[in-house]
């Protein structure tokens, strides 16, 4: 057997090389590197002069950000717990850090590889917690009752994004099971609240949910508790079509090697058409979850506060009302929606490597 | 025919899809133990008839009754039936993301409620039989399409079924890996499992089959012994078919 033989090794280019090679390649090439440096250079420069250059920094009201061209750091800076906590009464704000601390230390422990005891702690963040971080925020159970129409901030958007998310899955696979069903029953009443949902826009069922309801049927509704309601059914019509597209790719094949097994129906779906589905529908889930994370920003069609909205709010008070105020809060809010977002996506591309790897196909 | 009764009686069997008849008042008996080799042109209903077995597909006329039990529209009969009865494809069918071991236990585990060590102990016992045991930890993507088919029958074997299905386990291999498999199926034969095999692999017909059905346009045409069926065909349809897989 003759030894194998690696190919050999390139020489390391040179600076000048690598940008003949790259970017300067040809006329054309050269060009459009000429060009994306000009477009860099008009949009990148001015955005960190009024970024950082030209920027407040420090201040207490509007005359300090008025000397100034740039951003109004001071504003975000002064308002941050009404960003974080909306009107949360503010001795009682520890209660919402306990609830986010517990989020993010679930969710680390979930989403970093190789910690053990992935399912006993996904299993308590499911069902525990949601009911401890209601009691948390609510009240009740000796803790100080406080309103939903306190709630706001950022601590409103993660609830809403958390309950859609969460709620929105499971319910999900359901449907799309139930599309594809030989009952009719099933498949009917699947159809009709998939299709339905889908053809009404979110801030139609939003606004439905909290002033028709109680104009009509006279009931008188939480409006936190039917945006949580509307944003995780609406989700769900979403998230069952991607979900039907995964499961329309498996192959009839493994349907049949389960039945022929003697599987029962839904064991057949949770340990061999469900899992190679998910993962086939793994990046469109994520694709999903990113938007019901940036759409609950219509809750303030209901009047809620959530994170862009409190910004919004804030940045007319009169306090702090300046020609830079609300870009700098719109630059924040866009700066943390993009990082929670950017987070998600990257998660699941790595989701993606490890359950490629231990398929192998 | 044994004494204790047919392993699987199908009794005047018609099948359409929509409006295709693709099979036409179908009989066949098969008793315990016997070994029956099913083998016709394309298109011809062998492959409808084993899938009208196990329910896989449902038939529209006649009856068919695997070990005593008439299947009907009842999940729980079917499911039953299933379980004495394993079944191997074409195209092999394997779960790629589970490994060749998880493939094996999942139904015993599931199904019949077997505990996880002895089921691991099951599924090696029967790796060890058709032998890839030294394959278990890998997923089906990693192996050749033999060793695929062979980690099929042995999925199917661990499920301790009383009669086995076999649907051209030997049509989707390349030339070289089609003598493996069926060599573990020569050797599944000689155990004396109940065995109804679609095919066109003629020397396995030789060699294990008690029976060789030829079936041609939805029909039962000739039912005979291999030795008879070879050498001494009565119908033309049977003759001519021979003649063309011959050779």
């Amino acid at each position: 057997m003759t030894p194998s033989r690696r190919p050999p090794r390139e020489p390391m280019p040179g600076p000048i090389e690598w940008l003949r090679e790259n970017l300067f390649s040809s006329w054309g090439n050269a060009a459009l590197t000429v060009l994306a440096l000009a477009i860099i250079y008009w949009t990148v420069v001015p955005f960190v002069t009024w970024a950082i250059v030209d920027a407040a920094w420090t201040g207490t009201g509007r005359d300090d950000c008025l000397a100034y061209d740039g951003a109004c750091w001071p504003f975000v800076m002064q308002r941050i717990g009404q960003i974080v906590y909306g009107f949360y009464d503010v001795g009682q704000r520890w209660r919402v850090d306990i609830a986010l601390i517990v989020l993010a230390a679930g969710l680390a422990w979930l989403t970093l590889p190789r910690v053990p005891g992935k399912r006993p702690v996904g299993a308590l963040m499911l069902t525990l917690y949601p009911v401890a971080a209601f009691f948390l925020l609510a009240g009740g159970m000796g803790l100080e009752h406080v309103p939903t129409t306190r709630w706001g901030g950022f601590m409103m958007t993660m609830i809403v994004a958390m309950t859609g998310i969460v709620a929105s899955l499971p319910l999900g696979i359901l449907l799309a099971l139930g599309r594809r069903s030989d009952l009719p029953v099933v498949k009917g009443f699947s159809i009709a609240f998939i299709e339905l949902w889908r053809g009404v826009p979110l801030v139609t069922v939003l606004f439905m949910a909290a002033n028709m309801l109680p104009l009509f049927a006279g009931l008188s509704v939480n409006k936190v508790l039917s945006a949580l309601i509307a944003v995780a059914l609406f989700s769900a019509a979403y998230m069952a079509e991607v979900v039907r597209g995964g499961l329309a790719a498996i192959p009839k094949g493994q349907y049949e090697a389960a039945n022929a097994m003697g599987l029962p129906y839904w064991q057949a779906m949770a340990f061999i058409i469900l899992p190679q589905a998910l993962r086939l529908a793994l990046p469109n889930i994520v694709g999903n979850f990113i938007g019901l994370l940036k759409d609950t920003s219509l809750i303030s069609i209901i009047g809620l506060f959530d994170l862009l909205g409190i910004v919004q709010a804030g940045s007319t008070d009169p306090e702090w009302a300046a020609p830079n105020t609300a870009m700098t809060g719109y630059v924040f809010v866009g700066v943390v929606f993009w990082a929670m977002c950017f987070s998600m996506s990257r998660y699941a591309k790595h989701m993606e490597g490890v359950l490629a790897a231990g398929e192998r196909r | 025919m044994s004494a204790n009764g047919a392993a699987v009686e199908v009794v005047g069997l018609n099948k359409w899809f929509k409006t295709f008849h693709a099979l036409k008042d179908v009989s066949l008996s098969v008793g315990s133990g016997e070994r029956v080799v099913i083998c016709g042109p394309s298109g011809s209903g062998k492959s409808t008839l084993i899938r009208c077995i196990n329910a896989l597909e449902r038939h529209e006329e006649g009856k068919v009754i695997v070990e005593g039990v008439e299947l009907s529209d009842e999940v729980g009969q079917i499911e039953a039936v299933r379980r004495n009865v394993g079944m191997v494809f074409q195209q092999f069918n394997l779960f790629p993301h589970l490994t060749v071991l998880e493939n094996c236990t999942l139904a015993p585990m599931w199904v019949k409620r077997i505990p996880k060590a002895k089921a691991e102990e099951l599924a090696m016992q029967y790796l060890d039989r058709v032998h890839i045991p030294d394959q278990a930890k890998k997923y089906p993507g990693q192996l050749s399409g033999g060793q695929q088919q062979r980690v099929a029958i042995a999925r199917a074997l661990t499920m301790e079924p009383r009669i086995m299905l076999f649907d051209e386990p030997t049509s989707a291999l390349d030339p070289e890996m089609i003598k493996e498999v069926l060599e573990t199926m020569v050797e599944l034969a000689e155990t004396g499992m109940t065995m109804l095999c679609v095919t066109h692999e003629m020397g396995f017909a030789r060699t294990v089959a008690n029976r060789v059905v030829f079936m041609d346009h939805g029909e039962i045409v000739e039912v005979a012994p291999p030795q008879e069926f070879f050498t001494n065909p009565k119908s033309e349809r049977t003759k001519e078919f021979l003649a063309q897989i011959l050779h």
